[in-house]
């Protein structure tokens, strides 16, 4: 839109406006620096230099050392995540296309009870869903950690489709009804092929909860079904031993990748399906 | 093709709300093309979907071939319908578009192309089969949606105000395009707008609702000149009619009505002299055209002298404004009249053709002289 001969000239209150931010980027950016310098190096370099020095020698053992701890929960994690976030947004897109294609007496209270879901703190639903867990006999398994994650993310599953889709016009609906389409078709035909930016908010977001999830990841696994989150803070606060801190950054550095790699693919779809409902087309 | 009948349709959104649609009454003929007209909100788009099968009806019966299919889900119906904002699917092509019901039905490939390509050929739209609705301008969309409907060769086809999102030239284009397709196809069509010039143009048959209720049921001629009631004759015809306060009086055993413009006095006969009409207060209705003007003098229709108001040239007319008893009132005359605000016009109202309506209700009164006409084409009329 700009060519650069219409470039505003550097103000004084644009340079204000540049530092802060690069102060800003700087604050963000030194945890990470923090990280990857420490995960290259060694123990003894850890404890002699300070915490932003280049390694003396940059090294991959914390790397290893770290991978061979967590790399059991790493698969934890994606046998949870994978499974639990395909069906609550599966489920979501349904929900959301009876709730705003096909209401019924009564579906405006059902959703507003479902909201609800969003704003329950997750430690108000851990007895009950330990306790019901137990007597589906799924205490302790990875299913039933993904039933805790599909569950708890309908509300905002829901939320998200519902809202994409009453921004679509109803006679969309009526006139594949009078083409002959029914309930399944029209959804698979219509208005799933509709939905591309709004399923990718919804695989984002639930990608990150439920990958970043520790609370449930604690409550309702143990020993060998652990998720990363969980794994790496026992790894981190292990009290045997000298710390050793390469190893604790990269098992974090390994935690934190797939959220934000999902996040470089499909980010840009992120902030448009935000917005996708917010003016109407 | 097939004929449609309405028998006592009664449409209600549960028991304590007032009823969208109450008793709703009519019948076409095959091929016939019916139009459903009224403002926004008198029911026309849900008496739409209740013969679509979109809504559920709370009573009485619609028969489409002398079939009851009230009960029958939308698909079983065999009704193609065009909706007003096309509802075109987004993430298909035109063809795509098009072959989608046919494609539902199951038919052979082969059968399918053939009618894509017929369709594409009777509206023009075979350069556009590849493209996306997204990349059609708004009057191609609206060629798309009618081929998609047009493809199936369903017993009835419905238009919900299918030219009301076009601009107003095309609309005229579209409208006389539609015309020729139902001449040449000959297939029954309810056709709902809320345009009363797409009302006279396209039907063969219009039904003028309010409030849920089918005012009067008619050919377009009987719509305009021989009107049920107040609310119908207000509505059809642009400028729309003239309704005067007038007070009827008798003499010699005719009725009068008095008018007054100011400058002078008449008194219109009506016909002959009723008791109970005489001093009451009624609306005399008259359209702008059958307001002429008194060219000489022993003319044998009654003038009177008004002063011109306004003036409003619109190219084919000359609207004229003067007031006559404290209304205004719209003379439509030849363009080449010439006169100026502030001029005397003797004007003369052909009392053959004036309608006269009771004041409080907004019915027809109907007198000897003025003809009595067919008593079903009368809908009962809720007060205003």
């Amino acid at each position: 839109m700009h060519s650069p001969a219409q470039k505003p000239p550097l103000s004084p209150s644009r340079i204000a406006i540049h530092v802060v931010l690069l102060i800003a980027v700087l604050l963000y950016l030194v945890p990470l620096v923090v990280m990857l310098l420490t995960s290259f190096k060694t123990p003894e370099d850890i404890s002699t230099g300070n915490l932003l020095s280049w390694p003396s020698v940059i090294t991959g053992i914390g790397w290893i050392k770290a991978w061979g701890t967590v790399s059991g929960y790493f698969w934890n994690s994606i046998m949870i995540t994978v499974p639990a976030v395909l069906i609550s947004t599966a489920i979501g897109a349904l929900n959301g296309y009876v709730l705003s294609m096909w209401r019924f007496r009564g579906s405006q209270l059902f959703f507003g009870l479902l909201l609800f879901g969003c704003f329950l703190p997750f430690q108000t639903v851990l007895l009950p869903a330990s306790f019901t867990l137990g007597k589906l006999g799924l205490a302790s398994t990875t299913s039933g950690l993904v039933l805790v994650h599909v569950v708890y993310g309908l509300a905002f599953t829901t939320l998200f489709f519902r809202n994409f889709y009453v921004s679509i016009p109803e006679a969309l609906v009526k006139a594949a009804r009078l083409d002959g389409a029914g309930f399944f078709t029209i959804f698979r035909r219509i208005i799933l092929p509709m939905s591309t930016p709004i399923i990718m908010v919804c695989l984002i977001w639930q990608f990150t909860q439920i990958w970043n999830d520790f609370l449930f990841g604690v409550v309702f696994s143990s020993g060998e079904s652990q998720p990363i989150t969980v794994a790496l803070n026992n790894l981190v606060n292990t009290s045997t031993g000298a710390k050793e801190y390469n190893v604790d950054m990269a098992a974090a550095m390994i935690a934190g990748l797939p959220t934000l790699l999902v996040y470089v693919v499909a980010g840009k779809y992120f902030v448009r399906g935000l917005t996708a409902g917010a003016v109407k087309g | 093709m097939a004929t449609l009948e309405l028998r006592n349709v009664n449409k209600t959104y549960g028991s304590g709300l007032p009823d969208t649609l109450k008793d709703i009454q009519l019948s076409i003929r095959d091929g016939e093309f019916l139009i459903l007209v009224g403002p926004s909100g008198c029911g026309k788009s849900t008496l739409m979907n209740c013969i679509a099968g979109l809504e559920q009806i709370s009573g009485g019966a619609i028969l489409i071939d002398q079939q009851d299919v009230s009960g029958m889900s939308p698909k079983d119906r065999d009704i193609a319908m065009v909706f007003q904002s096309y509802a075109l699917y987004p993430t298909m092509s035109v063809r795509e578009n098009i072959e989608f019901g046919l494609k539902i039905r199951k038919l052979p490939q082969a059968a399918i192309d053939e009618e894509v390509a017929r369709v594409a050929r009777l509206l023009q739209i075979e350069h556009l089969l590849a493209r996306k609705p997204a990349q059609l301008s708004g009057g191609q969309q609206q060629r798309v949606a009618m081929g998609r409907a047009l493809a199936r060769r369903p017993k009835i086809y419905l238009f919900d105000e299918p030219l009301s999102n076009l601009d107003a030239k095309l609309r005229v284009e579209m409208r006389t395009e539609m015309k020729l397709m139902h001449q040449r196809l000959k297939t029954t069509t309810v056709y709902v707008t809320h345009d009363q010039i797409e009302a006279m143009t396209l039907g063969d048959k219009v039904a003028v609702m309010k409030d849920g209720i089918i005012q009067q049921f008619g050919t377009p001629q009987q719509i305009y000149n021989d009107p049920a009631n107040q609310f119908v004759a207000s509505f059809i015809g642009s400028p729309p009619m003239n309704f005067i306060p007038v007070r009827l009086t008798q003499q010699d055993g005719r009725l009068l009505a008095l008018l007054d413009s100011g400058q002078a006095r008449c008194a219109l006969p009506l016909g002959v002299a009723a008791d109970d009409l005489d001093g009451r207060e009624i609306i005399l209705g008259i359209r702008p055209e059958q307001i002429t003007l008194g060219a000489a003098e022993g003319n044998s229709l009654p003038g009177i002298r008004a002063e011109v108001q306004v003036t409003e040239p619109t190219g084919p007319d000359l609207l004229v404004f003067v007031t006559l008893n404290q209304t205004k009132v719209c003379c439509r005359l030849a363009p080449d009249v010439e006169c100026r605000i502030g001029d005397s016009l003797n004007l003369q109202l052909d009392p053959a053709r004036v309608l006269l309506f009771d004041a409080d209700s907004g019915q027809r009164l109907r007198l000897a002289s003025t003809g009595a006409t067919a008593k079903d084409n009368v809908a009962h009329f809720k007060g205003r």
